[in-house]
């Protein structure tokens, strides 16, 4: 593949899934008004949030470590734009295959949280480092059931020897549910379903957004920043919703809708990239939209109980049961 | 390592999302766990009873209304009954019966508002937005009532302002029955909510004894289990006919614990309590006058003739509030006016219901007590310049030279403020 052609999808998909992923906030906060029998934002709100916030002076806080301060907010943004580049879309196999695998989407997901924390702390505000301290202790306890889950798919995969089982491409082209045996399906649901609870906490979003928890620590890691920085942290978040759902949509449900159909060559592709953005917004709406008006906020030692007791053991049983699976059938 | 290197401080307020209200709440904390708290108040003093000082008595009432939006009622009760005990004025019973109405309605309106905040401090603000959709239709009914959502200006002394007209009956039933039906289901989103309870159970206990030694008031005591309600305790008004029991966490079949979750639990119950309350107060109201001064210019000059003190109660949806006041013949102000507001009474079980929990609990339980801080801050301290603290064998000193003022001339207070 040439280097200008890649560069080209490369921006595509970036400023592509930043616009879709700004178009889902705004859908996920209209849906959660009108679930709270609120009017709602208008669609377009979180562009007109985004553009004032470039607009707004960016305020260093005296006490702050200006330059780790100061590089988070990007970090947190290339990270989340960068995931999208190991993400296949749709039809379309991820652009950077072959250079990094299913494990590097995690660390990359995993970079904006740890960011923000450092972001926290850099601050200089005690309520930034509760924040801190916090979302690390969110990272630690749900890092383990979601790595589970995408080890209990990548190992199914490799004992059906169709290909690199990392690959995200393999993973995406070879849907387990019809590999699988009974067995097979009920774990592989499990852990659909361990991967749907550590969503929310992934994105720090009701009952998980306990790093920022608005009424107990003002904003937590987002109290000192502002403007330009603030906007940057604001689409990381927009992007990181979707690649989060992306995964979950790549892991579990890569079905495409332009085959059945019959519909084939550009018409075809079209459809399952429109098809494609439809599931994302499943996954995000049932994961995240519905859960956050549904439930109060956790908090941080009631999360790692549960992540690190009844989603792991969840997730380890989903894990086990492919194994069974396996042994089952050879 | 020592334990104070592990410990640092978190500032709450006078300005954070988690208070509604200027208060400031310093907690030392080690981790997540709170170890201490400062709590500093004052920073909604305005002056008020200065204020009433300086104005004749209807304007007070007007001043008083003012002193909390929500308690609105609540205060202009207690002052009336303080006024109209300093000036011999009997009040008819129709406007007792119309007094204990509105201030149900209010109960009802305010402790939906609690409900709300409530459900929003813990993250949950689908509860909110469809509690406060719920508490229009209350305060609709009291603008049918009383021309007002809230500043009903309905009180004054020797009656009240406004009749509730006979085809004006079935409205207030229907409110009734509208949240007669909505009762449970609050009852249920609340109580049943696994969320709710994990956030809420355990969480700022306030053990009877200590809700007894810190004289905690209103739903904050009764739902450490002390049955404690100044319509039962002292009736007055219509109450005494109505017949109020205290509402505690046993009324739902629980034991207390006086954790948050009995405090939601009796501030639920007493909403349905209200509601028989208004119920009955509707069907058992006498015929007859509203107000022993119908014309404002015999009321003035009768209360201008008044000579002596008074002390007025009521049971706000808070807690016990007293208004003291002391007319002088010949003066058309108050010369003593002294208000105490339930928050100032429950402030104090902030601390034993701080210690220990984390900082995640830091909003529900500052708003457990439901802290109404513009109705406490009746004082602020400030000496050159900054902030002041007094301590009790000065507030001693200072107090006995003031009785000794007063006592030696007998006349007006004119030096107030206390710390020049």
């Amino acid at each position: 593949m040439s280097g200008v052609h890649l560069v080209w999808q490369a921006a595509a998909v970036m400023v592509g899934s930043g616009v879709v992923g700004l178009v889902y906030k705004g859908l996920d906060r209209k849906l959660a008004a009108r679930m709270q029998a609120r009017v709602g934002p208008p669609l377009r709100q979180p562009f007109l949030d985004l553009g004032k916030l470039l607009m707004k002076e960016t305020v260093v806080p005296r006490d702050a470590v200006g330059w780790l301060f100061s590089a988070m907010p990007f970090l947190a943004a290339v990270a989340s734009f960068t995931a999208l580049l190991y993400l296949p879309w749709g039809p379309f196999p991820p652009i950077l295959r072959g250079y990094g695998d299913a494990v590097l989407v995690l660390y990359l997901l995993a970079v904006p949280a740890l960011a923000m924390a450092l972001g926290g702390f850099a601050s200089g505000s005690p309520l930034a480092t509760v924040g801190g301290q916090r979302e690390i202790v969110m990272l630690m306890s749900y890092e383990f059931p979601l790595a589970v889950a995408l080890v209990g798919v990548v190992w199914r995969l490799r004992a059906l020897e169709v290909g690199p089982a990392f690959s995200l491409a393999t993973i995406s082209a070879n849907p387990l549910w019809t590999a699988v045996g009974p067995l097979g399906v009920f774990g592989l649901a499990i852990l659909l379903g361990c991967l749907l609870v550590v969503t929310p906490a992934e994105l720090s979003k009701i009952p998980f957004d306990i790093p920022e928890a608005e009424t107990e620590i003002a904003g937590g890691l987002m109290v000192e920043y502002s403007g330009t920085y603030l906007a940057l942290f604001y689409l990381a978040d927009a992007v990181k919703t979707v690649a989060m759902a992306a995964l979950v949509v790549t892991l579990f449900i890569p079905y495409g809708i332009a085959a059945p159909l019959g519909v084939k060559g550009v018409g075809g592709q079209v459809l399952d990239v429109a098809f494609f953005l439809v599931k994302v917004f499943v996954v995000m709406f049932a994961a995240v939209t519905t859960v956050r008006v549904a439930m109060a906020r956790f908090k941080v030692d009631q999360v790692v109980r549960g992540f690190w007791l009844q989603i792991t053991a969840a997730a380890v049983a989903g894990l086990v049961l492919l194994v069974l699976d396996k042994a089952v059938m050879g | 390592m020592a334990e104070a290197e592990n410990t640092f401080r978190i500032p709450i307020g006078p300005i954070h999302p988690a208070l509604k209200e200027p208060i400031r709440l310093s907690f030392q904390v080690e981790g997540e766990r709170i170890v201490g708290v400062e709590i500093r108040t004052g920073f909604a003093h305005r002056g008020i009873e200065y204020m009433g000082m300086r104005r004749n008595l209807i304007q007070v009432l007007y001043l008083a209304e003012r002193i909390c939006g929500i308690c609105s009622i609540s205060h202009p009760i207690a002052l009336t009954q303080a006024v109209e005990q300093a000036a011999g004025i009997e009040v008819p019973p129709r406007a007792q019966y119309i007094r204990v109405i509105i201030s149900e309605l209010e109960r009802i309106h305010s402790h939906l508002l609690w409900a709300g905040v409530a459900a929003h401090e813990l993250g949950f603000d689908t509860l909110l937005h469809l509690t406060w959709k719920v508490r229009e239709k209350v305060l609709d009914i009291l603008e049918e009532l009383t021309g007002n959502r809230i500043n009903y200006a309905i009180p004054i002394y020797g009656g009240v302002r406004r009749d509730i007209a006979p085809d004006q009956h079935p409205k207030v039933q229907d409110t009734i029955r509208y949240y007669r039906g909505l009762l449970d289901e609050l009852l249920d989103t609340f109580l049943r909510d696994p969320s709710v309870e994990a956030r809420t159970r355990g969480v700022g206990v306030l053990e009877p004894e200590e809700a007894d030694a810190l004289c905690a008031v209103g739903p904050t005591a009764r739902a450490s289990g002390l049955a404690k309600d100044v319509r039962q305790d002292r009736p007055y008004l219509a109450y005494g006919e109505l017949g109020v029991k205290a509402i505690t966490p046993r009324d739902w079949g629980l034991e207390p614990r006086g954790d948050v979750y009995d405090k939601i639990v009796v501030r639920l119950l007493e909403v349905g309590q209200s509601l028989d309350l208004i119920e009955r107060a509707l069907l058992e109201m006498p015929d007859g006058e509203i107000t022993s001064f119908p014309k404002i210019p015999a009321l003035l000059a009768h209360l201008k003739k008044a000579h002596g003190e008074g002390l007025g109660w009521h049971e706000a949806p808070r807690g016990e509030v007293i208004h003291y006041v002391r007319l002088e013949a010949g003066v058309e102000e108050p010369v003593v006016w002294k208000v105490k507001a339930p928050t100032y009474s429950n402030l104090m079980s902030w601390e034993p219901m701080f210690e220990g929990q984390e900082i995640a609990d830091i909003p529900i339980i500052a708003a457990s007590i439901d802290p109404c801080i513009c109705c406490m801050d009746r004082v602020h301290m400030v000496r050159d310049g900054s902030e002041a603290t007094m301590h009790k064998e000065e507030l001693l000193r200072l107090s006995r030279e003031k009785t000794r003022r007063i006592t030696d001339h007998g006349s007006r207070i004119t030096g107030l403020g206390g710390v020049r």
